[in-house]
């Protein structure tokens, strides 16, 4: 039994995560512009991989238009394939 | 009559006249192939997130139109042989893409929604 062991009576209150929304629905965002690069940056990782739905947060049906707009984007050389960008 | 949106990238030692002169070309292919071009918008030289035929710049234009769903592959074939134009796409809009594209046109896009997101 490790002596230092400190036990707490009530459980200690870890900071509950935001709650994250899809942001589409909450602001009514229909169509997802593959010529917006900034817009789109916000679904990318630093080496321009898609981000989860469980980190963006995004419905499943929004998750899809936004990672053919990111693919899209790719393809017409506005987004990288790889990179290390430091976004 | 399906609403259609072309990005073409040129390669980059294109003088302004030969952009212009190509723009007319294709607007007008459009336009005789049966289509009605809706807005064009030339962004110019920007520079390309990854090499393409080992050239780091690119001329990027944007053309909407509308057109009849079989237009596009007579445009495809011209513009394979057209040896200036590096890449291009043609994707189709639904209503929401040809809703949003007018509002943005018009400025009327609410920039804030997107930048409290």
């Amino acid at each position: 039994m490790a002596k230092n062991e400190i036990k707490y009576l009530t459980a200690i209150k870890q900071e509950k995560p935001k709650k994250k929304f899809c942001r589409f629905k909450k602001y009514g965002i229909k169509y997802v512009d593959y010529k917006d690069v900034e817009f789109l940056k916000k679904f990318i990782n630093e080496q321009g991989k898609l981000l989860p739905r469980r980190l963006s947060g995004n419905s499943l049906k929004y998750q899809r238009k936004v990672q053919d707009a990111v693919k899209k984007a790719r393809q017409m050389a506005l987004l990288p394939y790889v990179t290390d960008l430091l976004k | 009559m399906n609403s259609y949106e072309l990005m073409v990238i040129f390669t980059p030692v294109l003088s302004e006249e030969d952009f212009k002169a190509s723009q007319k070309k294709y607007s007008d292919l459009i336009a005789e192939l049966g289509g009605a071009t809706v807005h064009s918008n030339p962004w110019g030289l920007k520079s390309l997130a990854y090499p393409i035929q080992k050239k780091t710049t690119g001329i990027y234009w944007l053309l909407e139109f509308q057109g009849p769903s079989d237009l596009n592959e007579k445009l495809k074939i011209q513009m394979l042989r057209d040896e200036q134009i590096m890449r291009h796409m043609i994707t189709r809009l639904d209503k929401y893409a040809v809703e949003y594209n007018h509002v943005k046109r018009n400025g009327g896009f609410a920039m804030q929604d997107k930048q409290e997101a």
